[in-house]
C-alpha cells in the first residue's frame, strides 16, 4: 500500500496513450472521518478498469469522486488532485455539472425518469444541448445499449413500465446518449438477475470501443469477465480506530486474478478472506 | 410418498407433531376485546361526522329540491319575502377561492421548491419551515384581519380581492406542506441520475421533479381549496356581504359561509332555510373537491 504509486507505472500507457484519469495521492473525508487514504490510480483510455474490494473499502467513494457526486454530500472533501485530461476536477474555476456532462454515471439501482422511453433519452441529450435529429440519437443510443429490438414499438410507454434489465439498459443508453468520455457504474449488476447481468456485461464490452468505464463491482468474476485493468481496495483501521480504505494493488486483471503480488489480493480473489 | 421435486427427507428430519395448532383461549378473547374497543372508537368519531350529514340533509335538502333550481338561480330575498336563491354566493364563493389560489398556488409551491430542492435544509430553509408552521397555526380571523389591514383599508372599500387575500394567507401552508412531501417523495435514485447526466439543479427540478410530483401539488391545492370554501372569519370583513351580485371584484361580495352566517342568526323562516341549504351545498363542494384530491393523489408515480 506504502508504494503503490508503482501500480500506476504497472499500467501499460504506450499502447492506450495518456491516461484518461489520473488519481494523485487522493485521499476523500467525510467531515474528520477518512474514508479513503492515498491512491494513487490512472484510467487509460477506452479501457475497462474494475474497482474491487469489501465493502467499505472506499471503492464507490472514489468512484464518485471523479464526477463530482460526493458535492452532493454535506461535509464530503477531497485532498490530492485528480486530473481529467490534465485538467484538475477540483479546481474551484471547473462547473462540477460540465464534469458530469463528460463523465456519465450508471448507478446501483436502476434510475429512469418517470417519463417515456423516448424522452429518458432526449432528455440528457437535450439539455447537454444536442441540436441534431432526436429520433436517430433515440435509435442510436438505445441499439448501443442493446435495447431497441425490445422498445422500438413502444418508445411512448413510461420507463417504468420496463423491467429491472430492461431500466438499467435503458439508464446506460441514456448515459451513452449524452456521449461523455468515460462511463462510471457502480455495481451496475447488483439488481439484476444472472440473464440480465450477461447482457449488461455484453454491452459494457461493446461500449469499450467508444467510451473508458470504470466499474465497482463485488463480483469477482464480473471483474475478471469485463475488466482490462482490476484495482482491489481494501480496508483497514487507522491509529484513531476508524476504517479507512485503501487502494492494495492495480494490475492488468489477469495478474490481479493469477499473480497477484500482495497476499491479501490473494486472500480476496480466491475467497479466502477475513 | 415424496414428489420428484422433495429431497429425500426421512421422518425424523422434522419436529415431532405434538404442536396445538388452536389459538390459547386467552389471547382469541384478547384479541376480541380490543377489536371490539377499536370500532367502538372509531363508531364513535365517526358520530359527528354522521350527525352533521343527517341535519343538513333532513333540513337542507327539501329546500333544494321544492326550489330547484331558483335556489341556484336567483338572488337572496329581502326580509318576509318567499322564495329567492343564493347564486351570488355561489358565484362569490367560487371567485374569492379562485383569487386566493391564484396568489397562494405560485408562491406555496415555489417556497416548497426553494425548502427541499434549493435550500437542503439550510438555515433558511429550516426558517422558511418554521414559519410555515407558524402560518398554519394562525388563526383564520386573524388572516381576515391581515387583508383587512392591506387590502380594504387601502383600496378602500371591502371586495373579493381582499377576500381572496385573506383566504390565500389560509391555503398557503396546506400547499406548501403537501408540495414539499411530493417533492420529498421522489427517490434519492432519480435526484442521482438527473446529477449524472450533468442536469442542474433547475433542469431538474423542473423537468423531473416537479412533473413527478404534480399529483401531490394538485392534491395540496384542492385541500387548500376546501379549507378555504368553508371559512367565514376571515371573509366577514373583507369581502363582507352583498345582497345583489357583484359587478367587479372590487365591490363587496356574497359568500355562501357569510350568507350561512349571516341568514341563520337572522329571525325569518325563510333565510333560515336558505342558510341550510347553503350549508348543504358548501359541504358537498368540499367533499366533491376532496374526492377529487384523492383520485389525484393515487395517480402519482412513486
Amino acid at each position: 500500500m506504502m508504494n503503490s504509486s508503482t501500480y500506476s507505472d504497472a499500467i501499460d500507457n504506450s499502447a492506450a496513450g495518456h491516461p484518461v484519469i489520473r488519481t494523485e495521492n487522493v485521499s476523500i473525508f467525510y467531515g474528520n472521518f477518512q474514508a479513503v487514504r492515498n491512491v494513487f490510480l490512472d484510467i487509460p483510455k477506452n479501457k475497462v478498469v474494475a474497482f474491487i474490494g469489501p465493502s467499505g473499502c472506499g471503492k464507490s467513494t472514489l468512484l464518485r469522486c471523479y464526477n463530482r457526486l460526493n458535492d452532493l454530500i454535506p461535509g464530503a472533501r477531497v485532498e490530492g488532485k485528480i486530473t481529467y485530461q490534465n485538467i484538475d476536477l477540483y479546481d474551484p474555476k471547473v462547473d462540477p455539472v460540465e464534469v458530469r456532462r463528460r463523465i456519465g454515471m450508471v448507478f446501483q439501482r436502476p434510475n429512469p425518469f418517470p417519463k417515456s422511453i423516448y424522452e429518458n433519452i432526449a432528455f440528457g441529450a437535450r439539455i447537454n444541448g444536442y441540436k441534431g435529429d432526436m429520433d436517430e440519437l433515440v435509435e442510436r443510443s438505445l441499439r448501443s445499449a442493446a435495447l431497441w429490438d425490445e422498445v422500438k414499438d413502444k418508445l411512448k410507454e413510461s420507463g417504468l413500465s420496463l423491467s429491472g434489465g430492461q431500466q438499467q439498459r435503458l439508464c446506460i443508453a441514456r448515459t451513452v446518449a449524452i456521449e461523455p468520455e468515460v462511463i462510471l457504474m457502480d455495481e451496475p449488476c447488483s439488481a439484476l438477475d444472472p440473464i440480465s447481468t450477461l447482457r449488461v456485461e455484453d454491452l459494457i464490452h461493446d461500449l469499450k470501443q467508444r467510451f473508458t468505464i470504470i466499474i465497482v463491482t463485488h463480483n469477482m468474476q464480473q471483474a475478471s469477465r469485463v475488466a482490462d485493468y482490476t484495482a482491489f481496495f481494501n480496508a483497514e483501521a487507522g491509529e484513531t480506530g476508524s476504517r479507512f480504505g485503501y487502494l492494495v494493488e492495480y494490475d492488468k486483471t489477469e495478474h490481479i486474478f493469477n499473480a497477484p503480488k500482495e497476499k491479501s489480493t490473494q486472500d480476496y480473489v480466491s475467497g479466502r478472506f477475513g | 410418498m415424496s414428489s420428484p421435486n422433495q429431497p429425500d427427507l426421512n421422518p425424523g428430519d422434522f419436529a415431532s407433531s405434538e404442536i396445538n395448532y388452536s389459538v390459547a383461549q386467552g389471547r382469541k378473547v384478547f384479541g376480541n376485546v380490543m377489536t371490539g374497543l377499536v370500532l367502538f372508537c372509531v363508531a364513535l368519531a365517526l358520530l359527528p361526522l354522521g350527525s352533521i350529514l343527517f341535519m343538513l340533509l333532513t333540513n337542507g335538502l327539501s329546500r333544494l329540491f321544492t326550489d330547484f333550481p331558483s335556489v341556484f338561480t336567483e338572488l337572496p330575498p329581502p326580509p318576509l319575502v318567499d322564495g329567492g336563491g343564493f347564486r351570488n354566493a355561489i358565484i362569490g364563493t367560487l371567485v374569492t377561492c379562485f383569487i386566493g389560489a391564484l396568489i397562494s398556488v405560485p408562491f406555496g409551491v415555489l417556497t416548497a421548491i426553494y425548502t427541499v430542492e434549493f435550500g437542503q435544509g439550510n438555515r433558511l430553509s429550516q426558517f422558511v419551515r418554521f414559519c410555515t408552521n407558524v402560518l398554519s397555526g394562525v388563526p383564520s380571523i386573524i388572516a381576515g384581519l391581515f387583508a383587512y389591514g392591506i387590502v380594504v383599508l387601502a383600496m378602500g372599500t371591502f371586495s373579493a380581492i381582499a377576500g381572496g387575500v385573506a383566504l390565500s394567507v389560509l391555503m398557503l401552508p396546506i400547499i406548501i406542506r403537501t408540495t414539499e412531501e411530493g417533492l420529498k417523495s421522489i427517490p434519492r435514485e432519480v435526484r442521482q441520475g438527473l446529477v449524472g447526466i450533468g442536469a442542474t439543479n433547475f433542469q431538474g427540478v423542473f423537468s423531473v421533479i416537479l412533473p413527478a410530483a404534480l399529483p401531490f401539488v394538485a392534491t395540496g391545492v384542492t385541500l387548500a381549496l376546501a379549507r378555504a370554501a368553508g371559512e367565514t372569519a376571515p371573509l366577514l370583513f373583507t369581502a363582507l356581504f352583498n345582497q345583489f351580485d357583484a359587478r367587479s371584484l372590487r365591490e363587496p361580495t356574497a359568500t355562501l359561509s357569510v350568507l350561512i352566517y349571516n341568514y341563520a342568526i337572522a329571525p325569518y323562516k325563510n333565510q333560515n332555510e336558505l342558510a341550510w341549504a347553503a350549508a348543504l351545498i358548501v359541504v358537498l363542494m368540499i367533499l366533491s373537491v376532496s374526492i377529487l384530491a384523492r383520485t389525484l393523489t393515487s395517480r402519482k408515480v412513486y
